[in-house]
Formats: C-alpha cells, sequence, structure tokens
C-alpha cells in the first residue's frame, strides 16, 4: 500500500480505516483495506460488483462489525458497533437502497431516530417539518410534498430526502453509496453541486459509485478496488479514465499492466 | 392521510369543474382520514340498516348494550395495531385476558384476603387487583416479546404458543372452577346501572370532548400558523369543529337517553327523598365507565401512536425495518414493547370483562384473539406493515359488534352471525385493497 501513502495529503485525516478485514463464510469481502479521508475531501471509491466497497463502507457506517481491523476518526480510535454509534462520530451514510421508511412522510425520513419533542417528549411535527423545509429549500427548492408519505415521490425526490437526512445533522462524514444511480439527467446533475456544496462546507465524502464520470467529475483522489482489496488509491489529477478503467476490470496498477491487457480492453 | 393543501396546484393545469371533483376537493380541503370517515359511514349504514328492519333496534338501552359489548375487543384491538403495523401478530391476547381476568377473581376472593390479609374492607382493592392484573399482563407481554425480539421466533409461533400454555394455566388457577364474587367496585367497571357516571357527569364529558375538539384545532393551526405554513380554510375548521362538537354532545345526550332499570330507580328516588312518580322515576344513567375507560385508552394509544417516538419507530419499523434498523433505532426494544403494551391492555380488557360477569370462568377471552385481528383489519390495519389507525380498530370492532348485536336481535343464531362476520370481514379488506391500488395510480 505504498502508493496509497504517496497520495496522502499531510494534514491528519478525518477517518482512517486500517486492516479492514470481512468475510462472509469464507468468501473474503474486504481483505485487509487501509484507506483514509480528509477533511473537504471527495475520495471516489470505485471497483465491479462485489469488490467489497458497499461492505466496507457498511463498516464505516456501523452497520457491520468487521472481523478485524481498526478505524480512527480525527485521530481517535473509534468504536462503531451500530449504525448510533457512527452518527454519533458525525459519520452519516446514503445508502443505495434509500433507507427510508415509505409509510412515514420527508420531515419523519429525515428525523427518524433523531426526533425533535417538546413539552413532555412528544413529537413536534412542526419543528420537523419546518426544519426539513428548510435543508430542502437548499437541497431542491422544488420540493413541496412534506406531509405525503415517500412512497408516492419520485427517485429524485426520496434521494433528496435521503440526503436531506445525513446533511440535517452536520455530518462530518458522508458515506454516499450509488447517490445518482436511480436519477433522470437534471436531477443527477442536482445531485452532482449539492456534493460540491458540502465539500466546499468542509465535509469529508465517500463516494462508491459504479459510474466512472460520477466519480471522475467529483472526486479529490480515488480508490479502486478489486476482489476485497484496493489496487491503489491515485490523486484524480495523475490518471485519466482509461486508467483507471484499467484498475478497476484488470486489478492492477497503471504500471504493472501489459500492453496486450490494454490492448484486449479495448 | 392525504393532504392536498399543502401541493399548489400546477399552473397550466386544467382544473376539473364536476361537482364530484369540487366535492373531493372540499373533502381534502378538511384533511378528513377519508378511511375513517368511510367507517363511520358504514357502521351508520349498519345502524339504521338494522334499525328499518326493527324499529326497536336503535335505542339508547341496546346502542349502550352494544357499546360495552364491544369494548373488550376495541380495548385489545388498539394494541393489536401497533402489533401488526410492526409486521407480527399477536394469538395470545384471548388467553391472556382470560387468565389475568382469572387473576382478578383469585385475587378478590382467595389471595387478597386469604394470602396477604387484605379483607372486604381494604381500601383500594379494587385498584391494587387491578394493578397486579396490569404488572402480570405486562410480564407476559414482555415474555413473549423478549422471545420474538431477541431471540427471533416469529411472533405467530410464540403467541400460538401463548394461546394453548396461558389457556392451560387458567385451569391450574381456579382447579378448573368458576370464581365469582369481586369486589363491588371493581364490579363497577363492567358498566351496567351502577357502573355508569350518571347524567351530569356525561354532560360533562361530553362538553370536555367539545372543548378538546375546539383546542386540538386552535393547537394544530398555531403549530402549522409558528412556522408560517398553510393552514386548512377557516371555513374547513370551523365545519370539522362543530362537527366534531355535535358528534360529542350528541353521544352524551344519547347515553342520557338510557335510563336507569327500575329497582336502581327505585334506590336513587330513596336516596334522594324523591317521590317516585306512578310507573317509575327516569334515572338518566349516563355513559357506563367502560365507555369513558375506552374513550381513554383510545385517546392515550393514538397519542402514543402518532405523538410519542415510541410510535413513530413501530411504523418505521413497519414501513421499512431495514431503515429503522439504519436509523439508530433499538428495534428490538420497539417490539417487545409493543407486547408490554398488548398485556397491560389485556389487563384492562380483562378488567371490564371480569367485572361485568362479576367472576371469572375458564373460558373468558376464548377465541378473541380473531375478533381483535378482525376489528384492526377491518379498521385498516394493512398486514404488509407500516399502516393502521388506533381510531378506525376501534371503529372497526364496533362495526364487527354491530353486526353481530344487529343480527342477533333480529334473530339470527350465533353461527349465521360468524359466517356474516366472516364475509364483510374479507369484503372489508377486498375493498380496501381495491381502493388503495386505485388512489396509487
Amino acid at each position: 500500500m505504498t502508493a496509497a501513502r504517496q497520495a496522502e495529503p499531510a494534514s491528519q485525516p478525518l477517518v482512517e480505516m486500517r486492516d479492514i478485514r470481512v468475510s462472509f463464510g469464507g468468501v473474503h469481502a474486504v481483505a485487509g483495506v487501509n484507506i483514509d479521508l480528509h477533511e473537504g475531501e471527495i475520495v471516489g471509491l470505485v471497483g465491479g460488483n462485489g469488490a467489497g466497497k458497499s461492505t466496507l463502507m457498511k463498516v464505516l457506517s456501523g452497520a457491520l462489525v468487521p472481523d478485524s481491523g481498526e478505524v480512527f476518526v480525527c485521530g481517535e480510535r473509534a468504536h462503531l458497533a451500530n449504525p448510533r454509534e457512527a452518527k454519533a462520530y458525525g459519520i452519516e451514510t446514503i445508502y443505495q437502497t434509500l433507507a427510508l421508511a415509505d409509510n412515514l412522510d420527508a420531515p419523519a425520513n429525515v428525523f427518524l431516530g433523531r426526533e425533535l419533542t417538546i413539552g413532555v417528549g412528544s413529537l413536534d411535527d412542526s419543528a420537523m417539518e419546518n426544519a426539513t423545509r428548510g435543508v430542502m429549500g437548499r437541497l431542491n427548492p422544488n420540493f413541496q410534498n412534506f406531509k405525503t408519505p415517500v412512497v408516492s415521490l419520485s427517485g429524485g425526490q426520496r434521494q433528496s430526502v435521503a440526503i436531506a437526512r445525513a446533511v440535517q445533522f452536520n455530518a462530518k462524514i458522508l458515506i454516499m453509496d450509488e447517490p445518482t444511480a436511480a436519477l433522470g439527467p437534471a436531477e443527477t446533475a442536482q445531485v452532482r453541486n449539492l456534493i460540491r456544496q458540502l465539500k466546499e462546507e468542509g465535509l469529508g465524502i465517500f463516494l462508491i459509485s459504479h459510474d466512472i464520470h460520477d466519480v471522475y467529475d467529483l472526486s479529490d483522489r480515488i480508490s479502486v478496488m478489486y476482489h476485497g482489496r484496493i489496487v491503489d488509491t491515485v490523486r484524480k489529477d495523475d490518471v485519466d479514465t482509461d486508467a483507471v478503467l484499467g484498475m478497476i476490470i484488470l486489478g492492477k496498477r497503471p504500471g504493472d499492466v501489459t500492453q496486450e491487457e490494454l490492448a484486449a480492453l479495448r | 392521510m392525504a393532504n392536498v393543501a399543502d401541493t399548489a396546484p400546477v399552473p397550466g393545469e386544467t382544473r376539473t369543474t364536476t361537482s364530484a371533483a369540487r366535492l373531493r376537493e372540499a373533502l381534502s380541503a378538511t384533511e378528513i382520514d377519508v378511511r375513517l370517515f368511510g367507517m363511520l359511514v358504514a357502521l351508520a349504514v349498519i345502524l339504521i340498516g338494522f334499525q328499518l328492519l326493527d324499529s326497536g333496534f336503535f335505542s339508547p338501552a341496546n346502542m349502550v348494550t352494544l357499546a360495552v359489548q364491544a369494548i373488550p375487543v376495541a380495548i385489545l384491538a388498539t394494541g393489536m395495531v401497533l402489533v401488526i403495523v410492526s409486521r407480527n401478530i399477536d394469538l395470545s391476547v384471548g388467553s391472556l385476558t382470560g387468565i389475568i381476568a382469572m387473576t382478578y377473581a383469585m385475587l378478590m376472593t382467595d389471595w387478597l384476603p386469604n394470602v396477604l390479609g387484605m379483607g372486604v374492607d381494604f381500601p383500594f382493592r379494587w385498584l391494587i387487583a387491578l394493578l397486579i392484573g396490569i404488572v402480570v399482563g405486562a410480564a407476559f407481554g414482555a415474555l413473549q416479546g423478549f422471545i420474538i425480539a431477541y431471540i427471533g421466533v416469529p411472533s405467530f409461533v410464540v403467541t400460538l404458543g401463548g394461546l394453548l400454555s396461558i389457556r392451560g394455566a387458567i385451569w391450574y388457577f381456579s382447579n378448573g372452577a368458576a370464581v365469582t364474587r369481586l369486589d363491588p367496585t371493581f364490579q363497577l367497571l363492567g358498566g351496567g346501572g351502577r357502573g355508569s357516571i350518571g347524567e351530569l357527569l356525561t354532560w360533562a364529558i361530553g362538553a370536555l370532548g367539545c372543548a378538546f375538539v375546539v383546542f386540538a384545532l386552535w393547537n394544530g393551526r398555531r403549530q402549522r400558523r409558528r412556522f408560517g405554513f398553510p393552514v386548512r380554510p377557516v371555513w374547513a375548521e370551523v365545519a370539522i369543529g362543530a362537527l366534531g362538537c355535535a358528534a360529542m354532545l350528541g353521544l352524551a345526550a344519547f347515553a342520557n337517553g338510557n335510563y336507569l332499570p327500575p329497582g336502581l330507580a327505585t334506590q336513587y328516588a330513596q336516596e334522594h327523598g324523591i317521590v317516585e312518580p306512578p310507573g317509575g322515576l327516569k334515572v338518566p344513567a349516563g355513559f357506563p365507565l367502560p365507555v369513558i375507560l375506552l374513550i381513554a385508552v383510545t385517546v392515550v394509544m393514538t397519542w402514543i401512536a402518532t405523538r410519542r417516538r415510541f410510535g413513530r419507530y413501530v411504523y418505521a419499523y413497519g414501513g421499512n425495518p431495514d431503515a429503522a434498523e439504519l436509523a439508530g433505532i433499538n428495534t428490538r426494544r420497539t417490539i417487545l414493547l409493543t407486547f408490554v403494551v398488548m398485556g397491560i391492555l389485556a389487563a384492562l380488557s380483562a378488567a371490564v370483562v371480569a367485572a361485568r360477569l362479576n367472576g371469572a370462568t375458564l373460558d373468558i377471552g376464548n377465541s378473541y384473539e380473531l375478533y381483535v385481528i378482525a376489528a384492526a383489519v377491518v379498521g385498516g390495519t394493512s398486514f404488509a406493515g407500516g399502516i393502521g389507525t388506533i381510531p378506525g380498530a376501534v371503529l372497526g370492532a364496533f362495526v364487527m359488534q354491530a353486526l353481530s348485536y344487529g343480527l342477533s336481535f333480529i334473530g339470527v343464531n350465533s353461527p349465521g352471525q360468524n359466517v356474516v362476520a366472516g364475509i364483510v370481514l374479507i369484503l372489508a379488506v377486498a375493498f380496501d385493497t381495491w381502493n388503495r391500488r386505485r388512489a396509487a395510480r
């Protein structure tokens, strides 16, 4: 992993994951991964299906406890036994499967698990709606359906709700799993702008995506995973999309790829 | 649930001007839960239908009897909503009601006086018995809930086991005998002439209900104003307030149209130094205590379901268990608590049944689980999870009870009533499914 070290900026990382290992019944989904993330940085995490991207991020979000390995947040050893503990470290996740409760409305989803209360602990629905209107005004000004169950919303609107969920709670570290997969072109552009906006605000973002253009467009660094390992972590400016694609498909760093393999790719 | 008042009309959209559409617009402006409204209409249709078949049906005395009969199931149905919404089922509620009823009977006839030395004159014996019953219910619920939530045995299996074993355990409490003669104060929970709150208190409850409706409307409007959200048109607020008040006061007036039975009326006349007129004194009985209990349970359970974190988590889990888990909700604790709530409600339900019977038999609560589930489902609770309301389930219990009471009133026997109840259950859910699919399109 020496190459990863070279690509690292100097400041203390926001997140550092060391030698993470996860296996499911003998299959090494994540086999000894080191990765880090800094303030105001977007690290793209790419790889084919089953490369281990989502599994790795589940460890960081607390949804999965690794077999071994350590996670450091701002230099401190973090215990991430469940999503609640991860949220306490400012780690928020936007899941590929859009973890929304379909039968609840947008404010209920945004505040799920962290409801605002009033008086003797009763839910303060108006305050939650107000806060949701506030954050939605920033993310998606066209959004108006604050009282309907999210099941009746479009894909883009649902994605807005999912992102609002994370943004509302001043996340420091954001994990976005395929944030634009279900969106049309206009909505994709909107979400991309939003991701840049969040980066400007100093968040560290892990961006998981199949869409190499998404990643190349937004990321500062790109980590490529292949069969549970990190092939390489590179600065975006140092590589072109072809080199990244080569790593994704062949699982080899650009220098190690033979001319025949490259030819086979084309 | 549809809140159309919030969605601004799309510019350029052609506004429909048919009268049906205008009616729909007006209805949606009031933000009335259409489903609940439909249930009320169904209940009214059933009552009017039986009244047309037999003009003696819709009398205050009959309606009070009908209500008191529906109450044990209605109380349980409010809890069953939470259980079904969170994708579980509780088949043990009938047996649980039975064992707690027997507990009350044994407490008041044997255990309290003979074991704990609390004789007939001991103060608040009825309350002590009730509290012990609630603890027993909560404990059974917690045990079943623990096995379901933390060990992961399906609720169908756990509560089926509960249904069998708890029913069997009742036998050992009393060695197979029926136990009678409860505390006289406890008996009031069963309603009847003595267990009714009288004319004045009934009017007071009606007025309180009216005030509550007005307050709820005003508070809701104030909350939305606080943040400058769109509010209902004033005419809609006034219409709902007036309807709500009329309903509350109308119910009070109706309950006061039910008079004490002659024996009690004579006693009342003697106590108040009134000379009984020929043909007996007409003393309004007012709401029976179990009705007050049901109102309290419905209000509290609705509050828990809609205004408390616990309720929100129950619905979130029902809508998407993974989302609830990922949101950091302690889903196991939430599920366990739904069964604890169910156990507490079984204790309240058992109190009403035992008090009415003035004792307990081995078969109290037999097949209640079926009526309770039917009430919840007729009331709009979906087995897919995440959908269902407390007032809907209470109305569901009343619809089912009104049907069987009405059928027996016109002379249909018990098997015939079951045939109709079963068919109505299926039709109600079929209509609901069709209606939801239509609405989703």
